[in-house]
């Protein structure tokens, strides 16, 4: 168990510092996307394809980069007016049987259909139809490494579940209902309005 | 018994997905699995079902092409950049400003602070188009003014969740881009259709603040006038906005002549700016000749103002795509903070985690959706829902009132993104059988999930004024008297006038399409024209230039 729970550390610190670094992708789309759109109206012979289809580039890393960083922090949005009413062992079993019969099989089928898919258009070195468009399998591979990191995020979470029922590690991630959540929110917000009102002169 | 299987695959499926999604796993790989397990399912029973069921394995191989086609979605892109720039601009203090400024300019008429509270809501929505933002920042600033000064409890927290909520249906709402890209209409169109019906429900609020001020007066007092700590001075802001008036009229006379139709734009944008230099030079060089309630009215409104035309302006002049107004908000709303000194590395940081983070699991759900439909659509599903939708008696009210009660039930206890990405794609091609425009649907629905977030018990905004209104007796900063705590139930009862003003909505915008329907009246101008040209010919297929329609330039263009 030890070492399983080693291997699921690893996968967690890879996946952590990918999700980490995606938000920056954001920053970077919007800043494409607004030059484009600058750019289009100031010096419309500059505008390109490339730049267009850039800002989705970006986008697609910043969220296919932070999938699994965003299931290790349990932040994908469940209905939880059943779940939220379980007891936590019980929600324990749901989170594990979800990782093992619903996660893990669609990343890995998913895993095992873009492969080939961001192969073929490697190896042929594909290009988009739009007239001076980017190269397609940087994006293609994006889909691939999205994926393949979930499904390796699936494999920690399961191990850490495990672990967790066996009372080997702690619970990292306690169940919050939605009204938690906004609650923590909330509060974060407030601190920000009430700085605000006391820094004003 | 495999043949009844295989005949109704489709209400099966439907039926386990509810199930899978009350298990309460996540909701994009809850919905995944169970496209996945019907999907199985449904290769094995086709042999059975009479060519009712058209899936097979190499179906499958679709998923990555699917994939890409949710990757390559430039609209999906608005749905970062609008969150990102809300989550600036609210951290920028936008919000606490206009509160407190407006709020002591319309103070000490009756109503004022509740008609205040509207159309901040109103200018918030129309450009953060965050709800907990709007709600937490009224009802940290503007409650306690309202309950000091006599308001009743309950319109008071009505007024302020009901405003919150308008940041769902004045556009740049995030809900309004999800459902036009599931409806596979535009979003500029989805924008200029909710734009009325957004106005005319805050209108609707002023209105209701306004016949409880006449015939209640004691609800909502007017303040006295030494609530106003920013002093008097009206007729220095009318004679200060007068002036702009005339200044944006000369602009426009003199550049009409080069600019045309633009023009309007044009002698607005210097009116306003303007306005905006006199009041910093007002008060940095200490001319004095406004009054400081007039120099801040007008400091405090002009930026959101800029902010709004940058985004919605370019939009429906058609300047910019959705996307881009998206972009370019972000980046104005980046230079606003940091123009107040509030844009640091920390703050950058949590608003691209936030933005992040949503971004994921926003994706995902569509993600899951799109594995789902793949099954769902293979047994035929879509045309089990459709003949199910059209056969509700009542023609198209029938089959309005039959989607929205489904929506407004399921808005009680599933977020908006499953209803848009589940749901929306099934009702679409049902309304259009029945002849219902796409648009109005939209709208008619985003009004609809609007009103969900005012509904008790689980209706967020209710929620949100619920956490940062005192709970228990406080004791109150200005005038030192111990104030009642806010109850729960306060806020319900409060809520009620609004949601029935909401459903009154509802009716209006079903009963009178046009409200919505003006967004297929394009005008086409010349100078926006010949901008465009140019910039169309590197995006336009091979062999294929694009189309102008009418050479006539300046001349009105219907566009079908």
């Amino acid at each position: 168990m030890q070492a399983l729970l080693g291997i699921s550390r690893g996968i967690d610190s890879v996946n952590t510092w990918v999700g980490k670094a995606s938000i920056w992708f954001i920053l970077a789309s919007v800043l494409v996307s607004a030059g484009n759109a600058l750019i289009r109206k100031l010096a419309p012979t500059m505008a390109s394809n490339a730049w267009l289809e850039l800002q989705w580039y970006l986008f697609g890393a910043a969220f296919m980069g932070a999938a699994a960083y965003t299931l290790l922090q349990n932040e994908h949005i469940r209905i939880d007016i059943f779940y939220g009413t379980r007891t936590r062992k019980t929600q324990h079993w749901i989170d594990l049987a979800g990782h093992v019969f619903f996660l893990l099989p669609f990343t890995l089928l998913m895993t095992w259909l873009l492969w080939p898919y961001a192969m073929q258009s490697y190896q042929s070195g594909q290009i988009s139809t739009n007239a001076g468009g980017l190269l397609i399998w940087p994006a293609r591979a994006l889909l691939l490494a999205g994926f393949v990191m979930l499904a390796f995020q699936a494999l920690s979470e399961i191990i850490k579940k495990v672990a967790i029922m066996r009372d080997l590690i702690e619970d990292p991630h306690p169940f919050q209902s939605a009204q938690d959540m906004a609650l923590k929110e909330v509060e974060e917000l407030a601190t920000e309005v009430a700085a605000n009102l006391g820094a004003k002169p | 018994m495999i043949e009844i299987l295989a005949h109704n695959m489709a209400p099966i499926i439907f039926a386990s997905l509810v199930i899978f999604l009350l298990i309460g796993y996540p909701v994009s790989f809850s919905l995944a699995a169970n496209g996945l397990l019907f999907f199985v399912a449904g290769v094995w029973l086709a042999p059975y079902s009479n060519g009712e069921i058209t899936l097979d394995w190499s179906l499958l191989g679709t998923m990555p092409q699917r994939l890409w086609g949710i990757l390559s979605n430039e609209t999906l892109l608005a749905i970062p950049f609008f969150t990102f720039m809300g989550i600036i601009l609210e951290r920028s203090g936008m919000a606490e400003d206009l509160l407190d400024t407006i709020g002591q300019l319309f103070g000490p008429i009756r109503g004022g602070l509740a008609f205040a509270v509207i159309l901040v809501g109103a200018l918030l929505a129309a450009t953060t188009g965050v709800v907990a933002a709007s709600v937490i920042a009224m009802g940290l600033i503007s409650l306690p003014i309202m309950l000091r000064y006599g308001y009743d409890r309950r319109t008071a927290t009505g007024v302020i969740a009901a405003s919150g909520t308008l940041a769902q249906i004045i556009p740049p709402s995030l809900v309004l881009i999800v459902l036009a890209d599931q409806l596979g209409v535009s979003v500029g169109d989805m924008y200029k259709g909710a734009l009325y019906p957004g106005l005319v429900l805050t209108g609707m609020y002023l209105g209701y603040i306004c016949m409880v001020a006449i015939f209640q007066p004691h609800r909502v007092p007017a303040l006295p006038l030494e609530a106003r700590t920013l002093g008097g001075g009206v007729t220095s802001l009318l004679v200060a906005l007068g002036a702009g008036v005339a200044i944006s009229y000369a602009a426009h006379k003199w550049s009409y002549e080069s600019w045309g139709v633009n023009a309007d734009v044009i002698g607005a944008t210097i009116g306003t700016l303007a306005l905006y230099l006199y009041a910093l030079a007002d008060r940095h060089l200490g001319l004095n000749l406004l009054s400081r309630l007039a120099q801040q009215v007008i400091m405090v409104l002009i930026p959101p103002l800029a902010l709004i035309f940058l985004v919605l302006g370019t939009i429906f002049i058609g300047l910019a795509t959705p996307t881009e107004g998206g972009a370019m908000g972000a980046v104005g709303a980046m230079i606003m903070a940091a123009a107040k000194g509030r844009f640091r590395l920390p703050v950058l940081q949590s608003a691209l985690i936030a933005t992040t983070r949503l971004s994921a699991f926003v994706m995902f759900v569509l993600i899951g959706a799109r594995m789902f439909s793949l099954t769902f659509y293979g047994v035929n599903g879509h045309i089990w829902v459709e003949e199910l939708l059209t056969a509700v008696p009542g023609g198209q009210y029938g089959f309005l009132l039959v989607v929205n009660l489904i929506i407004f039930i399921l808005g009680f206890f599933i977020d908006f993104f499953e209803i848009a990405f589940v749901l929306v794609p099934l009702i679409a091609p049902a309304a259009e059988t029945m002849g219902i425009d796409l648009i109005w649907l939209g709208v008619i629905i985003g009004v609809n999930l609007q009103t969900s977030f005012l509904t008790p018990p689980f209706g967020f905004a209710l929620f949100y004024l619920r956490s940062v209104a005192a709970k228990v007796p406080y004791l109150d900063k200005v005038t030192g008297k111990k104030m009642d705590g806010i109850k729960t139930s306060d806020i319900y009862k409060g809520a009620i006038p609004f949601i029935l003003i909401q459903t009154a909505m509802i009716f209006v915008v079903v009963l009178l399409p046009g409200l919505v329907m003006h967004y297929k009246v394009k005008v086409v101008d010349a100078s926006t024209v010949t901008i465009e040209i140019p910039a169309l010919q590197p995006l336009a297929p091979i062999g294929g230039a694009p189309t102008l329609g009418d050479p006539t330039l300046g001349e009105p263009v219907v566009n079908p």
